[in-house]
């Protein structure tokens, strides 16, 4: 398969890794202390078992031509309650710490100024709005940064369209499952600009290995940027004055082509299920299409976002992902041509 | 008591039945498939189990080989995605449950001196219904078409979460097939469990009280309560989901209304309580060899009892902590962390018993030992990540991910594998009259501890490092892939390991080292009567004055009775 991503990791930047101990976030921090504290807890508690096994094999080895047998010991009333009392004890501990963490983290009140962010789960895509904003994206999800000096959380409601999902982006928090018919809700508030790599991780159907996600924490200026250009529509290009009155000069191939394609994406089923905004296509049923070319990848995280990857997905997306619901539509590669340069204009 | 000779066990005649002489292979045949007897039907489970540990163990292989490399293609996503749900499906229902309830079948008669089981047709019933579940669920191979492919296994998790297992996401017979198997491995199962119950409530024989049978007919008997309680659920959700598939049901068919986290409810209570129901009986081996390979008896027999009892109750008000990423609220969530935690400290002192047992003892390194002994280092690991895994607010970094597959493989694998291996060594000479090959034996430990530790120890990592489960391939980037390979090898040394295993348990039925009745100069009943036992257990009904019978036989002078 010679479109396999190979050379993927070269053409993007550098991410901040999925270590689950990286906690780019409060909530993450509120976690990781208590997880260093629980392992500490529990090396300890492996040391004393293991210190004690050791020595028990060493030391009570039967010696070879001894056949007698030992003293017979069938309890000791003390030495039982200590090892009952103190694991209670230990056991207390621990639960008061998660206990504090757990309110801590999930029952957080929501700031006024937090934003908001809806993430609805798909087989095998993930779909972002920003309700405040009348923002919709589909599998890379931009947020702002937090700082001291200006704290900015983002509050996550989480559904799904179809079956279980799970949202888990390891260096900025701990995962929530998408589930239909059910609202859950996150919070994260991103301490650290760049990219934060994650995955879907609750098994949903052949490509759950391949629903990758793809988190780009920016600076606020950067953020209001972006929520800029997702803002604007495209239009309609085929049906602007240009198509007729302009001379054959000031035209290229691939503006020709995205103008045809344009038109080849409305009459074919295509805009039944992606959307455009400002254009005939209204679909829902896959991902918003609108700034499709703001994206680095395609496929949800899976290929880079270039032309030739994005005419081969158009041909048969079973190529990269087999077993997604888009269908191969055995268009002919003339159309094929012409959809792939209009949507290389979707900015 | 003292000057008294009381014989115990004597069998009329030297001749163990099953050694008799031969009246045709007709005779033989109808005499194992017809029987009732609790020991033919305890090898029958035992067989089964370890059968199926080899085919689901080769589908391990295979996903492993999958993984061995990123974007690997030697397994499509379906493929592999049948594999995990039919891998984990049959060493849940397929491997263990008939481990032990074979064990249960063979050895609780026995060590309580009964002649057998309490309801014998009921006990021949519930093996070859949850036998034929096993076949069945296996040709769904063949017979689960469904579009996509030609004749197919469930591909959805052992697990089988809503809605993905609806019509809509999961057309053909694939699903059918996994519900009716279980639904018969269910009743297999509480057949078992009913029986078992009635047998050590109401069969012991004279002077044997609750609290002077051994310790394995306890963890039994609150194993045998777990499955009545757990199954049901268990039962009641296959029903409403086959209900939603075919007579228009939506419980769980979000897209009409129905709720998905009911799905989940229902499953763990029964899932939950599975593992402590697996893993009792697992405790009840060590609490028997433990002290015969250290010379001493088990220390604090009644925490050991009243541990095992509370095992069982605790155990099913935990199930939540599945399900700590679905959005329960924090009173809910802080619930079920701090029951998950209370299971460990019961399950604590059965270690520190354990290790009481054999300090001050003399200590025996023989094969039983040798595993019981890597048993109790893997049980209290396990026990630790998951007391980790309870830590909800952590849990919700953790869950589903290979940290959790590294955990419940450290128990399955650690705890349960291991300790089967070692009731099976210990109870093999009993069951066939000679003893297991030592070399082999030796050989087969060696290579099982180094490739589990290669693959569970390794395993951990990439679940640190945000690898998430169930997932046929991964990106190249995240830094898992070297963890994986190493992963796979060790997986493969396990794979020679059991293979060796298999071939001792051939070898030496032929021409193993003849046991006599009482190899390992042990003290429980079942050593009283001859290797194997014939068909009436014992020739007397035995009496007993304490729990250790033959101690109190071989040391009149220091009788357990005296103290008891």
């Amino acid at each position: 398969m010679d479109l396999l991503p190979l050379n993927f990791a070269a053409a993007f930047i550098d991410s901040h890794g999925t270590s689950v101990f990286s906690a780019f976030s409060t909530p993450g921090k509120e976690i990781n202390g208590l997880a260093y504290f629980v392992l500490a807890i529990s090396a300890g508690v492996f040391l004393v078992v293991s210190v004690l096994l050791i020595h028990v094999i060493t030391r009570y080895r039967s010696r070879p031509g001894d056949n007698s047998e030992p003293p017979q010991v069938f309890g000791s009333l003390q030495v039982e309650l200590a090892w009952t009392i103190i694991p209670i004890l230990i056991v207390v501990v621990i639960f008061l710490s998660t206990a504090r963490v757990l309110f801590s983290v999930q029952d957080a009140p929501k700031p006024p100024d937090a934003l908001d962010v809806v993430v609805t789960g798909h087989q095998y895509w993930w779909e972002f709005q920003y309700p405040q904003y009348g923002v919709v994206t589909a599998n890379e999800l931009h947020l702002p940064l937090s700082t001291a000096a200006s704290p900015r959380a983002t509050y996550m409601k989480l559904t799904s369209a179809d079956v279980i999902h799970s949202f888990w982006v390891p260096a900025l928090t701990g995962k929530t499952d998408l589930i239909p018919n059910r609202v859950n809700e996150m919070w994260v508030d991103p301490q650290a600009t760049g990219l934060f790599l994650g995955q879907c991780t609750q098994f949903c159907g052949p490509e759950h290995a391949k629903m990758l996600l793809r988190v780009y924490v920016d600076t606020p200026e950067q953020f209001q940027q972006w929520i800029a250009a997702q803002q604007k529509t495209q239009a309609e290009l085929n049906t602007s004055a240009s198509v007729v009155t302009v001379a054959a000069a000031t035209t290229t191939t691939s503006d020709q082509d995205a103008k045809l394609g344009q038109a080849d994406f409305e009459r074919e089923a295509c805009m039944a299920c992606h959307n455009v905004s400002g254009t005939m296509a209204f679909g829902r049923l896959g991902p918003d299409l609108t700034h499709l070319m703001s994206r680095e990848t395609l496929g949800a995280g899976i290929i880079p976002n270039n032309a030739q990857n994005l005419k081969a997905w158009i041909v048969n997306p079973d190529t990269f992902k087999v077993g997604t619901l888009m269908p191969a539509m055995h268009l002919s590669d003339k159309e094929n041509t012409e959809i792939t340069a209009y949507l290389l204009t979707l900015k | 008591m003292g000057g008294q000779s009381i014989s115990i066990g004597h069998t009329i005649d030297g001749h163990p039945e099953s050694r008799g002489a031969r009246s045709g292979l007709l005779a033989i045949f109808e005499s194992w498939i017809f029987t009732v007897d609790h020991k033919k039907l305890g090898i029958f489970y035992i067989l089964y189990g370890v059968v199926f540990l080899v085919v689901a163990g080769i589908q391990a292989l295979l996903m492993r080989i999958q993984l061995f490399y990123p974007y690997n293609t030697f397994v499509s996503p379906y493929t592999f995605n049948r594999l995990f749900t039919m891998h984990g499906t049959a060493m849940v229902f397929f491997v263990g449950m008939p481990l032990i309830f074979g064990f249960a079948n063979y050895l609780v008669p026995l060590m309580i001196g009964a002649r057998d089981m309490a309801f014998p047709r009921l006990n021949a019933f519930s093996f070859w219904i949850s036998a034929f579940a096993g076949p069945l669920l296996y040709s769904s191979y063949f017979a689960g078409t469904g579009p996509d492919a030609i004749g197919s296994a469930p591909d959805v998790g052992w697990f089988a979460y809503a809605p993905l297992t609806e019509h809509a996401f999961s057309p053909g017979h694939a699903m059918d097939y996994w519900t009716i198997s279980l639904l018969l491995s269910g009743i297999g199962s509480i057949g078992a469990a009913i029986n078992i119950l009635a047998t050590v409530f109401c069969m012991r024989c004279k002077g044997m009280t609750l609290l002077k049978i051994p310790l394995l007919p306890w963890v039994y008997a609150s194993s045998a309560f777990i499955v009545l309680v757990a199954v049901s659920p268990l039962t009641a959700c296959q029903a409403m989901l086959m209900i939603d598939r075919y007579l228009g049901g939506h419980f769980f068919d979000t897209a009409a209304g129905g709720s998905a986290i009911l799905w989940a409810h229902f499953f763990w209570i029964f899932g939950h309580p599975e593992v402590y129901v697996l893993i009792l009986p697992i405790f009840g081996f060590a609490s028997e060899i433990i002290p015969v390979f250290s010379r001493k008896a088990i220390f604090g027999y009644p925490a050991m009892v009243a541990a095992s009892v509370c095992i069982a109750f605790i155990g099913l008000g935990v199930w939540a902590h599945h399900m700590f990423t679905m959005g329960m609220t924090s009173y809910s969530n802080a619930y079920f962390t701090l029951a998950t935690m209370l299971v460990g400290v019961p399950t604590g002192i059965k270690v520190f018993n354990w290790l009481a047992t054999m300090w001050g003892g003399k200590i025996r390194f023989e094969l039983p030992m040798m595993f019981s002994i890597a048993f109790l280092f893997q049980f209290v690991v396990a026990g630790l990540t998951g007391i980790m895994l309870s830590v909800s607010a952590w849990d919700w970094q953790l869950h589903n991910s290979y940290f959790v597959v590294a955990h419940f493989h450290y128990v399955l694998v650690g705890a349960f594998v291991f300790m089967t291996f070692a009731a099976l060594y210990y109870w093999y000479p009993k069951i066939t009259g000679r003893m297991l090959n030592n070399r082999i034996g030796l050989w087969h430990f060696w290579l099982l501890l180094i490739g589990f530790h290669l693959t569970f120890d390794t395993m951990h990592i990439p679940g640190l490092l945000g690898m998430p489960r169930n997932i046929f391939t991964y990106e190249a980037d995240r830094g898992w892939t070297l963890m994986n390979q190493i992963m796979t090898v060790g997986g493969f040394i396990q794979a020679i390991a059991v293979l060796l295993f298999a071939v001792n348990m051939v070898y030496s039925y032929f021409y193993g080292k003849e046991a006599g009745p009482d190899p390992w100069d042990a003290w429980t009943l079942e050593w009283s009567t001859s290797s194997p036992p014939p068909s009436y257990n014992f020739a007397v009904d035995p009496e007993v004055f304490s729990r250790r019978p033959l101690w109190d036989l071989k040391h009149p002078e220091d009788s357990d009775s005296a103290f008891e």
